[in-house]
């Protein structure tokens, strides 16, 4: 057992039941906050992988953007579904059947694909010229700018949509509700 | 030193908890949480193909797009839930049942 | 202009008249009496002239005017319509022609015209205080289509066209006796009329199709002036053994005589057609139609004698022909007796007088009847008339002294000789005629060569019979004159009684001349004093009609005596036993006659008999068998039980079959879909999580299969 190997031991397992709490826990702050705690895993794990600026962008984006956002929101609902409400649907043991059905179903059939157990190839390049790499990609015209540019216009128009839906109707019915 | 098969039981266990998560939820923000779990369950997914394959820097565009998509994905969910909440007061999406018969 | 061409058109005025009225001029009474009468006097204008030509025409038998067109094609050959003037037409012309004039005329008074239309009379029924008749131009519509029906027999050329004339008379004499409706003995009159003569003319019309199958043709010309013909008919023998074919087609052409002219025992008709108006029964019984049916059996007489000639015995169907001839005038002649109606005394008299002429026909004497047929014409038309006018004279005096009695019952008459002295005299003048009075009136002269016929050619039967007969028409006669005209009034209607308007008592001038004069034209030369004076001029134009013109009979004094003692006894009798009969009175008669007066007033019940017998056979037939059991019962009974079954398999279809299975099997489709609906769509609960869960699931067991089991 390598060090290498027992670092990814503690983070896995760590991540895997931070996830767990974050589908069981009754009170949505907490599970908010152990979701942060997975994506901090996944950071950690990124980084294993050499995969260092996704390791940023990771925290950058999904800890600091989509978390805090969650955690915002679920301030603004806290009313909605307090901790005394059930949080689960009627139909949770068939999800659960579901997943651990696929679950079991997929590490069966990894059992089965001997190339899963390879080796990590060694990695000739530093973590610069990969990332210079990966930034030229994006914007070269024979390789990768099309993907580019199509994600940012998802993001362009996540961005106005989000803003139409949110948008509040109008102040008077807004205040009727209030009230 | 660490099998690539690591990182993918890891991966689909994950995903399947984040499934759960999706599915059994009520509250609309759980469900959405169980998404990003599985959204990161992909991500590790990608990335750790990307190591121990060719290394092409595909790989890592891949991941790139996805996060976008799941900050975008993320922000128009937000913005539902807080719609559906301005109207009905509720966020438990087994009451949110327009759509039934 | 050429007769023939006149003869066409001697028929058209009256049928003119007739359609004009009905379809134009039928509420304007003036206007529809002026264009009877005006058609009327064209006819009668157009047959004098005819008349006229005719009678200056020599051997008018050998080339009579005839005239003939193609009508009705049957495969090969044609029904024809055609005219024909022989001596035996113009003479019937003659006839018709005047006495339907002066009914025409006498019409218009006897209807009251120019007097007001009481608001009290009833459409159908007689006026009841002299106002106008309400139907007055209806009848001088049918009265018009009654003169066009006989001027048509009279002038037609064929056995088709004569028996159409015929049927058209029938129709009218059915629509004249029935005239007002309104009275339910004239509805049961002119039904009885109709069906009588009915069963007459089916005879006819097998006679007529027997004789047009045996000789191919209808034409008078043809088969009756026709030597060959009439032979190969006397010698064939026909379908009922005994009689020749010429026999049986005669007979069953009678018949339709014994029909039309009243004849036992079709008698029954006649009296009752006394319920049609008094011009009416002028026209039937004197005019026109019972004088048809003598005009048919004269002009088929070649075809009765056809295979016989004077001296032989008679045939068998001379024999049925006399017999009934004489029976007739000796039967009707007792009823006579004791009847009280006026009108039904002149009925009678018109049978027994009918039967003179066919007992004439019958024993050969074919001048005779013919004779007899036209002066009887002339002053039965007189006496009719006359009685009308006694009857709207008793009408007028029921009206003033608010007593109702009969008017018609001789019995309530009395002295109107004083009150209506012009109807008097010429009534008087026709009952002496038809007594047969000597020398002075017509009848004398043709009732004697009846005799005289009969007398010479040994039939001694006919001869006693028609000699007991003149007797009692004698008697009769003057029974009825004398009670009506002499003596004291009986009842307050006789003694305010009037006289009629002229427009009725000029027509009565006119036949009366005729009812005294028309007899010296057939004066026999034999006759001592008068014969020779005159020439027989009938006998020898009227004798051209025939093949073999009949010979003139040798005189003898038997028949003379006879007629004259008979006719004379007869009148004094009549006056002798009537001449006091007080009101109230009973018949004189009816002490010494006894149990026979009943009999003879009753009619011998033949009435009665024929009810029994035919009448009500046949309203059970038509009433129980046909009306209930068969048109109720059968055939209804079929279509209600058609419309029954077909309901019942309507409904069967519709509750066992279209409902359950066909209307079934739709609802079940629709509810099976429903209801599978309604389980399914529980899956829609609008939840996505649950609709993932189930999407997931099954993509993981199929995993799991495929994994697991490795297909």
């Amino acid at each position: 057992m390598t060090i290498v190997q027992l670092v990814f031991l503690l983070v896995a397992a760590g991540a895997l039941f931070a996830a767990l709490m974050v589908v069981l826990s009754k009170r949505l702050v907490h599970a908010a906050l152990w979701l942060i705690v997975v994506l901090a895993g996944i950071a950690v794990l990124f980084v294993l992988l050499n995969a260092g600026f996704l390791a940023v962008v990771q925290v950058a984006v999904y800890i600091d953007a989509i978390a805090i956002l969650i955690i915002i929101v679920v301030m603004l609902t806290q009313r909605a579904m307090g901790a005394t409400k059930i949080q689960v649907n009627r139909n949770w043991w068939l999800a659960l059947l579901t997943a651990v059905v696929l679950c079991v179903g997929l590490l069966a059939l990894f059992n089965q694909m001997p190339a899963l157990q390879s080796q990590a190839p060694t990695l000739e390049a530093d973590a610069e010229t990969l990332l210079d790499d990966l930034g030229v990609s994006l914007v070269d015209v024979n390789r990768f700018i099309l993907p580019f540019e199509v994600a940012s216009v998802l993001l362009l128009a996540a961005l106005i949509g989000s803003i139409m839906i949110a948008w509040p109707r109008d102040s008077a019915s807004e205040e009727e509700r209030e009230t | 030193m660490i099998p690539l098969s690591w990182y993918i039981i890891f991966a689909a266990i994950l995903f399947c908890v984040g499934l759960y998560g999706a599915l059994a939820r009520r509250n609309a923000l759980a469900i959405l949480m169980g998404i990003e779990l599985m959204l990161n369950a992909t991500n590790v997914n990608l990335v750790a193909f990307w190591r121990y394959g060719t290394l092409a820097i595909r790989g890592q565009v891949f991941t790139l797009i996805v996060f976008a998509v799941a900050a975008a994905e993320a922000a128009v969910g937000l913005a539902l839930i807080i719609s559906i909440y301005r109207r009905r007061t509720t966020i438990a999406v087994d009451e949110i049942n327009m759509m039934k018969w | 202009m050429q007769p023939e061409i006149l003869t066409w058109l001697i028929p058209l005025p009256p049928i003119l008249a007739f359609f004009l009225i009905v379809l134009w001029a039928n509420r304007n009474n003036r206007l529809s009496h002026m264009l009877a009468v005006g058609a009327m006097l064209l006819s009668w204008g157009l047959a004098m002239v005819v008349f006229g030509m005719a009678i200056s025409s020599e051997h008018l038998g050998q080339h009579p005017f005839a005239s003939s067109i193609a009508w009705l094609q049957t495969g090969e050959t044609y029904f024809n319509i055609g005219v024909l003037i022989d001596p035996l037409s113009a003479v019937a012309l003659f006839f018709v022609a005047w006495t339907c004039l002066a009914i025409f005329v006498y019409s218009i008074g006897y209807h009251n015209f120019g007097k007001k239309r009481d608001p009290d009379d009833r459409v159908g029924l007689p006026p009841k205080a002299g106002g106008i008749d309400p139907m007055y131009a209806r009848f001088f519509a049918f009265i018009s289509l009654f003169a066009f029906g006989m001027l048509t027999l009279v002038v037609s050329d064929n056995l088709l066209l004569l028996f159409i004339g015929w049927e058209i008379m029938g129709l009218c004499s059915y629509l004249l006796i029935g005239f007002w409706y309104g009275k339910d003995s004239a509805k049961r009159a002119m039904i009885k009329a109709f069906i009588t003569t009915r069963v007459g003319d089916v005879f006819m019309l097998l006679g007529l199709a027997y004789l047009y199958s045996e000789t191919g043709t209808l034409n008078f010309r043809q088969i009756l002036y026709n030597e060959e013909v009439l032979h190969t008919l006397a010698e064939t023998p026909s379908v009922i053994a005994g009689f020749s074919t010429a026999g049986l087609i005669g007979l069953l052409l009678f018949m339709g005589t014994v029909g039309k002219s009243a004849q036992w025992p079709l008698h029954v008709w006649l009296p009752d057609a006394m319920e049609g108006p008094t011009p009416v029964s002028a026209m039937i019984h004197a005019a026109t139609m019972v004088s048809a049916g003598v005009y048919l059996v004269l002009r088929f007489f070649p075809l009765l004698t056809a295979g016989w000639h004077e001296g032989l015995p008679l045939t068998p169907t001379l024999s049925t022909v006399a017999f009934i001839g004489a029976f007739t005038a000796l039967f009707a002649a007792t009823i006579a007796l004791a009847q009280n109606d006026i009108k039904r005394v002149l009925a009678y008299s018109t049978i027994s007088q009918l039967g003179y002429m066919v007992a004439a026909v019958g024993i050969g004497a074919y001048i005779a009847g013919a004779f007899h047929l036209i002066t009887h014409a002339f002053f039965k038309a007189l006496l009719f008339l006359g009685s009308g006018s006694v009857i709207h004279g008793m009408e007028h005096g029921v009206h003033a002294s608010h007593k109702h009695v009969d008017a018609q019952d001789m019995f309530n008459m009395g002295g109107l000789r004083l009150k209506m002295p012009r109807t008097f005299w010429t009534f008087l003048i026709g009952g002496l005629a038809l007594s047969g009075f000597p020398v002075l009136t017509a009848g004398f002269w043709s009732k004697d060569e009846i005799l005289a016929d009969a007398f010479a050619n040994d039939h001694h039967a006919v001869f006693i019979v028609l000699a007991l007969a003149a007797f009692l028409t004698a008697f009769y006669t003057m029974r009825q004159i004398t009670l009506t005209f002499l003596g004291k009034p009986r009842s307050a209607a006789a003694e305010q009684a009037h006289e009629s308007v002229w427009s009725m008592t000029a027509p009565l001038l006119v036949l009366a001349v005729f009812a005294v004069a028309a007899g010296w034209v057939g004066i026999p030369e034999g006759f001592p004093v008068l014969g020779g004076l005159l020439p027989n001029w009938f006998h020898e134009f009227v004798g051209g009609t025939l093949l073999e013109h009949p010979h003139v009979l040798s005189f003898t004094a038997v028949p003379l005596l006879t007629s004259v003692g008979v006719a004379l006894t007869g009148l004094f009798l009549g006056w002798l036993v009537y001449r006091r009969v007080p009101a109230g009175a009973a018949d004189p008669l009816t002490r010494p006659l006894g149990p026979i007066y009943r009999l003879l007033q009753n009619k011998y019940y033949f009435d009665e008999l024929y009810d029994f017998l035919f009448v009500r056979p046949a309203y059970w037939f038509a009433e129980t068998f046909i009306y209930r059991w068969i048109d109720r019962g059968l055939i209804d009974g079929i279509l209600h039980g058609v419309g029954r079954t077909a309901l019942r398999i309507g409904s069967f279809l519709r509750n066992a079959i279209d409902l359950p299975i066909v209307n079934g099997f739709g609802d079940a489709v629709g509810e099976g879909v429903k209801r599978a609906g309604s389980r399914f769509r529980v899956i829609q609960t609008g939840r996505v999580q649950e609709y993932l869960v189930v999407g997931l699931l099954f993509t993981g067991l199929l995993l799991s299969y495929v994994i697991f089991f490795q297909p």
